[in-house]
C-alpha cells in the first residue's frame, strides 16, 4: 500500500505541474477590439513569408504593406493601371538605355527623413547586392553592373554597388541599362523599387521589425504572426492621403474564417473571398462585394524538354487539348464568375492599349469536343495515351479545377482515363519538380503581373531561358519579336510587335491559357468606397469608413 | 482480435485442454465470414472452451446476425458494384452540379457533376478497404505488441513505450509527406501501410495498459501459481479479459482511418484519382455543405453505416468473450 | 517508487535523442525548401545559392543536426522562414494550444466518462442507443463540417460567440473549439468508459458493495467507475499529444494560432528549425504523459506497483 500512495502524490504533483502551465499562459479580458473611434478598419491578412523588405517580398500579404506604407517613383493608378510619377519629377531618356531621373523635392519618411536620390539608389544597391539575399534582386538585373554585384554563376560578387547607377544631385540620379528597354520608366511602380531611408541601414534589425516609409500610412504597432496595426500618417506630402484613420490587418489562419468574421461584424473587409462561398456572397453581402480584373492569368504549361511533348505534330494535341476544356462552363461553376475564360495570354487590365487583345487566341480557345477529338488524332494522340495534370495540393483550391478541366477533357474525348489530375504534396516540391525538369505532362502554371506591360506577361515566361519559362518552351521567331519590341520607342508599335510574338506563341500552343483572375473581396457596411487595384490588392488609402 | 501464437502450445496440449482450445481458435478466425457455420456443434463433445463458448453465443445474438449481413452486403458490393450501381462513377458532367435528387439519380449531383449514388456504391470498395485492412493490421500489431509489454513488463516494455512515444511525436502531415509522396503506386496498399504504422501505437498503449490490469486479478495470480506457462496466462486468461478497449478503440479507429484515407488525398500524398472513395468524397463535399448538404450525406451515411456494423459486431464479440454474462 | 520515476526520467533522453534525429532527417527527405521560399517565379541560382547557405542548408545533414543539437542545448531552437525565432514562435503557440487542450479533455472526461457511464450502466436503452447514433455521427461527419457549422449557427446566425479567436485566446473563447477538438476522442471515451463499466458491473466486487448496503452513487464511483478507468485514462494519455499537435482543422476554422498550425506551415514550407523544435517540445509532453498514465494506473489499481 506504501507504494501507491506514493504514486499517488507523485502523479498528483506532476497533474499539478501541468495545470499550473496550463493556467500560467495569461488570461487577460480580449482586448483586440478596435472597432471604435470610427476611422479605423480592419482587414483580413496572411503572415507575410519573408521579412517585409522592398526588394525581398515576393508575395501579396507583404506587398500588401508595402503598397501602404512606401511610393515610389512611379505608381499604378488603380483602377486603369497605368503607370503615373509620383515622386519622379522627371525620367528622361533619348536613348531608351540611359535614364535621369529626377525626384520630387518636399518628400519625407515618416521617422522624418527626407526622400533623396540617395534614398533610391542605396535601396536599389542594396536589393541588388547578392549578399543581402534579396528575392526581387532580378529587376534591378536590366541595370548595368547587376552581373558584378550579383553574379549568376555563384562565383563571388565583385561590386558593392552597381556601377550604371550614380546619384548626381541631391535630387537627381541617373541609371544605366545593359540594353535597350523603352518602358523601364513603367516599371518603377513596383514595390522593390522603392527608396529606403537611412534608418534601414543604420539599424536594420529594429527596421524590420517596424518598418518605416514614405507612404500615406505609417506602421504604429507589428506583432508578427497575429496583426499589424497601421495608422494614417498625418505629415505625408502626397495627394493620395489616407482618408480613413488606420488599417488593422489581421492574421487569419483560413480566409474561410475571415469571412465568416466578416459575416458577424467582427472584419471589415475580406480581399480573398473563399472559393465555397461565392455562390453565397449575393445572400450574406447584398451589393457588399467587388469581383474585378487583376493582372493574374492561369495556365497549363507543358514540359518542352520531354521529347514526347516536343516533337512534330504535338502542337496539334495541345491545341486540341485547349479546345477540350470548356471555360466557359468551369469559371461559371467552379469559380463562380470570378475567372474569366481567357482568349489570349495577358490580361484585360492592360487595357487594349497596353497590349491586352480580346480574342487573339481564336479558335484555338475555343471549346469544341469535335474538332479537339480530330486535332488530338491528327498529332498523333496523347503521349502515353493519357494526361497527368500536375498541381500541388497544399495552396490554393487547384484540386477542383484540375479536376474539372480532366472531366472536361475526358468527355470531349469519350475516354474515363484521357486525363487525370496528379496532385504534389508541398509547393516546394512542385517547384523542384518543375526546376528539375521532371514533369511528365502538363502543370499548373500562373502568373501575377509584376508591373502593367504586356512585356512583363511574355518575355519572363516564354523567353527562351526566362527566368519565368517553366516548361522551357524555345523559339527563334518569338525571342526576335520580343527583342524587337524591347528595342521599340513608340509603345503603340512595342506593343504591337509584341502581340505578334503572342501569335507565335499561339499557332505552337506554348502554353494553353485557361483564365484571368480576378480579384474579390467583401466588406462591411461601415465602408465605402472599396476597390482592388490591379494587383487585387485593396486600395486602402481610398476606403471611407462611417 | 486475439492473436495465437503458436508454438509454446505445444506445452500444454499435454493437458487436454490444448486440442479444444487449438479447433475453437481456428473456428475464431473464421467467425466473421461464415456465420452458421458446419463447426457449430463440434466441440460438445469435448469440455467446452471460452472460445467455443463465445462462437455458440455470438451464433444466436441477432445484433451479430444484422451486423454481419451487413458487413456481408458491403463486401458484395464492393466486389461488384456494378450489381446495385449501373452508372460510371467518373462520368460526370460539370452542368449539372450541385443539383439535387431527380430521376434515375436519387441522390443527386455533386460538385463536379458526377452521380452521387454510382460514386458512394463504388466508393465501398477502397473505403472498406482501407478502414478493415488497416484496423485489423493496427489492432494485431498494436494489441500483441501492447499486451506483450504490459505482460513482461520490464526492459522489453521499457523499449516498446518508448518506441511508442517516438512514433506519437510524428505528424500525421509530415509523416505522409514524406512516407507516401515516395511512392508511385496508386493503390490502397501503401495508404493502409501508412495508418498501420502510424496507428500502433495507439492500440500498443491501451492493450497493454489493459493487460497491467488483467494480470493483477485473483484468478490470474491462482493460474500462475498453479505453474500455468506464459502462453497460457495470457491466452487462456488475460486475452479474454484485456480484449475489449481493444475492441472498442479498433471498431471506432474503423471510421476514422476511413477519413484519414480522405485527408491524406487532401494532402495530396493519398490516393489519386481516378479512385473513388467515401473519404475523398466526404472532404470534396465538405466545402459545399451550406450550399449542397446532400453531396455530405451520402457518403457520409454510407461510413456511418459501416462504422455501426463494426461498433455491432465489436459489442457482439466482446459480450460472447464476458464470461460475467454467463 | 521515486527510482521508477528517476529511471523513466532518464529514459528521456534517448527517446529526445530519436525522435529528433527522426523528425530532422524526415525533414529533410523532404527536399529542397527554397525553391518553395521563391514563390511561382523561381528564383536566381545565386540567391538560391546564398539562402541555401544562410539557413546552413549547404552542409552535410548529420552536421546540419549536429549544429542543430548543439543550439538546442543552449536554448537556441533556430529562425523560422520568415525571421522569426522559433523560441518566440513556440513561446506564442504553445500556451494558446495548451489551453486548447486542457478544454478539450475536461469535455472528454466530464462529458465522456458520463455518458459513458450512463450508457454502460443502461446498455440497449433508448440513452444507449441515442448516444450511439450521436457517436456514429460524430465519426463520420468531418471536424470540418461540425466546426464550420458551429461557427456558422453559434457566431453568425444566433450570436452567442465570435467566430474567430482572438490572439489572446481566452479559456472562455476555446469553449466551442474545444468542444469540436475533442468530439471524435468523446466518442472514444464514451465507449471505453461504456464498456469497461458494463463489464465490471458484474464483478464481484461490485455485487459485495451492493450487497453490503452500498448507497448507490459510492458504489459507482468508488468501485465500479475506478476499476473502470484504466483504459480510458490510458487513451485520454495518448490523445494529448494528437491534441495538441493535430489539431490542425479545428485551429483554422478558428483562427488560432497554436501549435497544430505552427507545425504545418513549418511542415508544408519545409521548416526544419520550427518543425524540429515543436515537435521536440511535443516528444517532451508525450513522456510526461505517459509517465503521468503510468503512475494513475497505480493510483487506480492499488495492485499494481513499480519498483
Amino acid at each position: 500500500m506504501r507504494g501507491a500512495t506514493h504514486a499517488k502524490w507523485a502523479a498528483c504533483a506532476a497533474a499539478v505541474a501541468l495545470a499550473a502551465t496550463a493556467c500560467g499562459g495569461g488570461d487577460s479580458d480580449s482586448g483586440g477590439g478596435s472597432a471604435d473611434g470610427g476611422a479605423v478598419l480592419s482587414s483580413s491578412w496572411g503572415d507575410p513569408q519573408n521579412p517585409l523588405e522592398p526588394a525581398n517580398t515576393n508575395e501579396v500579404q507583404g506587398g500588401k504593406v508595402l503598397d501602404m506604407i512606401f511610393r515610389s517613383l512611379k505608381k499604378y493608378d488603380p483602377e486603369t493601371g497605368e503607370a503615373e510619377d509620383m515622386l519622379a519629377e522627371k525620367i528622361e531618356t533619348s536613348d531608351s538605355q540611359n535614364f535621369t531621373i529626377t525626384v520630387k523635392s518636399g518628400w519625407t519618411f515618416s521617422n522624418g527623413e527626407k526622400v533623396t536620390a540617395k534614398s533610391f539608389v542605396d535601396a536599389w544597391n542594396y536589393g541588388a547586392s547578392l549578399k543581402n539575399n534579396q528575392k526581387n534582386a532580378y529587376f534591378f538585373g536590366y541595370i548595368e553592373g547587376y552581373d558584378k554585384t550579383h553574379p549568376d554563376d555563384g562565383s563571388k560578387q565583385t561590386a558593392e554597388t552597381l556601377s550604371g547607377l550614380k546619384a548626381t544631385g541631391d535630387n537627381t540620379f541617373t541609371v544605366k541599362l545593359s540594353q535597350k528597354f523603352s518602358t523601364f520608366p513603367d516599371t518603377l511602380g513596383y514595390p522593390a523599387y522603392a527608396p529606403l531611408p537611412q534608418a534601414f541601414f543604420d539599424d536594420h534589425a529594429a527596421w524590420v521589425a517596424k518598418p518605416v516609409g514614405n507612404g500615406p500610412y505609417a506602421i504604429d504597432s507589428y506583432t508578427k504572426g497575429s496583426q499589424m496595426a497601421l495608422k494614417k500618417w498625418d505629415g505625408y506630402p502626397g495627394e493620395d492621403k489616407a482618408q480613413n484613420g488606420g488599417v488593422t490587418l489581421k492574421v487569419y489562419t483560413d480566409n474561410n474564417t475571415a469571412y465568416t468574421d466578416l459575416m458577424a461584424g467582427n472584419l471589415d473587409l475580406v480581399d480573398d473571398v473563399p472559393a465555397a462561398q461565392l455562390k453565397n456572397v449575393k445572400s450574406d453581402l447584398g451589393d457588399r462585394y467587388i469581383n474585378t480584373p487583376a493582372g493574374i492569368i492561369q495556365t497549363l504549361a507543358f514540359p518542352f524538354y520531354d521529347s514526347a511533348w516536343n516533337k512534330d505534330g504535338m502542337e496539334k494535341v495541345r491545341t486540341g487539348l485547349s479546345r477540350a476544356i470548356n471555360r466557359d462552363q468551369i469559371t461559371e461553376t467552379i469559380f463562380q464568375k470570378t475567372r474569366t475564360p481567357a482568349t489570349d495570354w495577358t490580361s484585360p487590365v492592360l487595357g487594349e492599349e497596353g497590349g491586352f487583345k480580346d480574342g487573339l487566341c481564336g479558335d484555338a480557345c475555343e471549346y469544341d469536343a469535335d474538332a479537339a477529338k480530330k486535332l488530338i488524332e491528327e498529332g498523333g494522340g496523347l503521349p502515353g495515351g493519357g494526361i497527368k495534370i500536375t498541381y500541388n495540393a497544399d495552396t490554393g483550391s487547384h484540386k477542383q479545377w484540375v479536376d474539372a478541366v480532366c472531366n472536361s477533357i475526358n468527355n470531349a474525348l469519350d475516354n474515363d482515363k484521357a486525363c487525370v489530375g496528379n496532385p504534389v504534396g508541398t509547393f516546394a516540391d512542385f517547384r523542384n519538380q518543375i526546376t528539375d525538369k521532371k514533369m511528365s505532362g502538363p502543370f499548373r502554371a500562373g502568373w501575377q503581373m509584376d508591373y502593367p506591360l504586356i512585356q512583363n506577361f511574355l518575355q519572363p515566361l516564354y523567353y527562351t531561358n526566362a527566368s519565368s519559362n517553366d516548361g522551357k518552351w524555345t523559339n527563334k521567331d518569338f525571342d526576335k519579336l520580343v527583342d524587337e519590341a524591347n528595342a521599340e520607342t513608340d509603345t503603340a508599335k512595342a506593343v504591337e510587335k509584341f502581340q505578334d510574338a503572342e501569335e507565335v506563341l499561339r499557332d505552337n500552343m506554348g502554353a494553353i491559357p485557361l483564365w484571368y483572375q480576378n480579384g474579390s473581396a467583401g466588406y462591411s457596411e461601415r465602408l465605402s468606397n472599396v476597390k482592388l487595384n490591379p494587383f487585387s490588392v485593396p486600395v486602402y488609402n481610398e476606403i471611407k469608413v462611417s | 482480435m486475439p492473436e495465437q501464437p503458436h508454438e509454446p502450445e505445444g506445452a500444454i496440449a499435454a493437458t487436454g485442454m490444448g486440442g479444444a482450445m487449438d479447433l475453437a481458435t481456428s473456428e475464431g478466425a473464421t467467425l466473421e465470414k461464415t456465420p452458421g457455420g458446419p463447426q457449430g456443434t463440434g466441440p460438445s463433445e469435448k469440455p467446452r472452451s471460452l472460445w467455443s463458448d463465445a462462437w455458440r453465443d455470438l451464433r444466436r445474438n441477432p445484433v451479430f446476425i444484422i451486423s454481419a449481413l451487413v458487413i456481408l452486403f458491403l463486401v458484395v458490393i464492393s466486389l461488384w458494384p456494378s450489381l446495385i450501381a449501373s452508372g460510371n462513377p467518373l462520368k460526370c458532367d460539370l452542368a449539372k452540379a450541385q443539383e439535387g435528387s431527380q430521376p434515375g439519380h436519387p441522390f443527386g449531383y455533386d460538385g463536379q457533376g458526377c452521380d452521387v449514388y454510382t460514386r458512394t456504391v463504388y466508393g465501398a470498395r477502397t473505403s472498406v478497404t482501407v478502414g478493415v485492412c488497416a484496423t485489423l493490421g493496427v489492432a494485431l500489431l498494436g494489441s500483441v505488441l501492447g499486451g506483450l509489454a504490459g505482460f513482461f513488463g520490464g526492459f522489453w516494455d521499457s523499449v516498446l513505450s518508448r518506441i511508442t512515444d517516438v512514433f506519437f511525436a510524428i505528424p500525421v502531415v509530415l509523416g505522409g509527406l514524406v512516407l507516401l509522396s515516395v511512392v508511385t503506386s496508386n493503390t490502397v496498399w501503401p495508404v493502409i501501410g501508412f495508418m498501420v504504422l502510424l496507428g500502433w501505437p495507439q492500440i500498443s498503449r491501451i492493450a497493454r495498459g489493459s493487460v497491467i490490469t488483467a494480470k493483477q486479478n485473483d484468478y490470474v495470480q491462482a493460474a500462475r501459481a498453479l505453474g500455468a506457462s506464459n502462453s497460457r496466462l495470457l491466452l487462456r486468461h488475460i486475452t479474454p479479459n484485456a480484449v475489449a478497449p481493444v475492441i472498442v478503440v479498433a471498431t471506432i479507429a474503423l471510421g476514422t482511418y476511413i477519413s484519414l484515407e480522405a485527408t491524406l488525398s487532401y494532402l495530396g500524398v493519398g490516393l489519386k484519382p481516378p479512385t473513388v472513395s467515401w473519404g475523398i468524397d466526404i472532404s470534396a463535399a465538405s466545402a459545399y455543405i451550406r450550399n449542397a448538404p446532400h453531396m455530405l450525406l451520402w457518403p457520409a451515411g454510407a461510413l456511418a453505416l459501416t462504422v455501426l456494423a463494426f461498433i455491432m459486431l465489436g459489442d457482439a464479440v466482446r459480450d460472447a468473450l464476458d464470461p460475467k454474462l454467463r | 517508487m521515486g527510482r521508477y520515476v528517476a529511471r523513466r526520467l532518464l529514459q528521456m533522453i534517448p527517446v529526445f535523442i530519436g525522435a529528433t534525429l527522426l523528425i530532422f532527417l524526415m525533414v529533410n527527405v523532404m527536399g529542397d525548401p527554397i525553391a518553395g521560399l521563391c514563390g511561382d517565379k523561381q528564383c536566381d541560382a545565386a540567391t538560391a545559392a546564398q539562402l541555401k547557405k544562410e539557413f546552413g542548408l549547404d552542409k552535410p545533414v548529420w552536421q546540419q543536426y549536429l549544429t542543430y543539437m548543439g543550439n538546442v542545448f543552449t536554448g537556441d531552437f533556430g529562425t523560422a522562414f520568415n525571421g522569426q525565432k522559433v523560441t518566440e514562435l513556440m513561446s506564442t503557440a504553445f500556451p494558446v494550444t495548451i489551453r486548447l487542450t486542457v478544454v478539450a479533455i475536461v469535455f472528454e472526461i466530464v462529458i465522456g466518462i458520463s455518458l459513458g457511464v450512463v450508457t454502460g450502466l443502461r446498455r440497449g436503452r433508448p440513452v444507449d442507443t441515442s448516444v450511439l447514433l450521436l457517436t456514429l455521427v460524430v465519426i463520420s461527419i468531418p471536424t470540418f463540417v461540425t466546426g464550420l457549422l458551429l461557427q456558422l449557427l453559434l457566431g453568425v446566425e444566433w450570436g452567442w460567440i465570435k467566430p474567430s479567436v482572438s490572439t489572446d485566446a481566452t479559456f472562455s473563447e476555446l469553449i466551442v473549439p474545444g468542444l469540436v477538438l475533442a468530439s471524435v476522442s468523446l466518442a472514444y471515451v464514451t465507449r471505453l468508459t461504456r464498456t469497461s463499466i458494463a463489464e465490471n458491473r458484474r464483478s464481484d466486487y461490485v455485487r459485495t458493495a451492493v450487497a453490503k448496503g452500498l448507497p448507490r452513487r459510492r458504489v459507482i464511483t468508488r468501485h465500479l467507475l475506478r476499476n473502470s478507468l484504466i483504459p480510458v485514462v490510458t487513451f485520454i494519455g495518448t490523445d494529448i499529444g494528437a491534441l495538441m499537435g493535430g489539431a490542425i482543422v479545428t485551429e483554422r476554422i478558428f483562427n488560432i494560432h497554436g501549435v497544430g498550425y505552427q507545425l504545418y506551415q513549418g511542415i508544408l514550407r519545409q521548416n526544419t528549425q520550427t518543425v524540429v523544435g515543436f515537435v521536440t517540445v511535443l516528444v517532451l509532453v508525450f513522456l510526461v504523459a505517459n509517465l503521468l498514465v503510468d503512475l494513475l494506473y497505480a493510483v487506480l489499481d492499488p495492485r499494481i506497483r513499480y519498483a
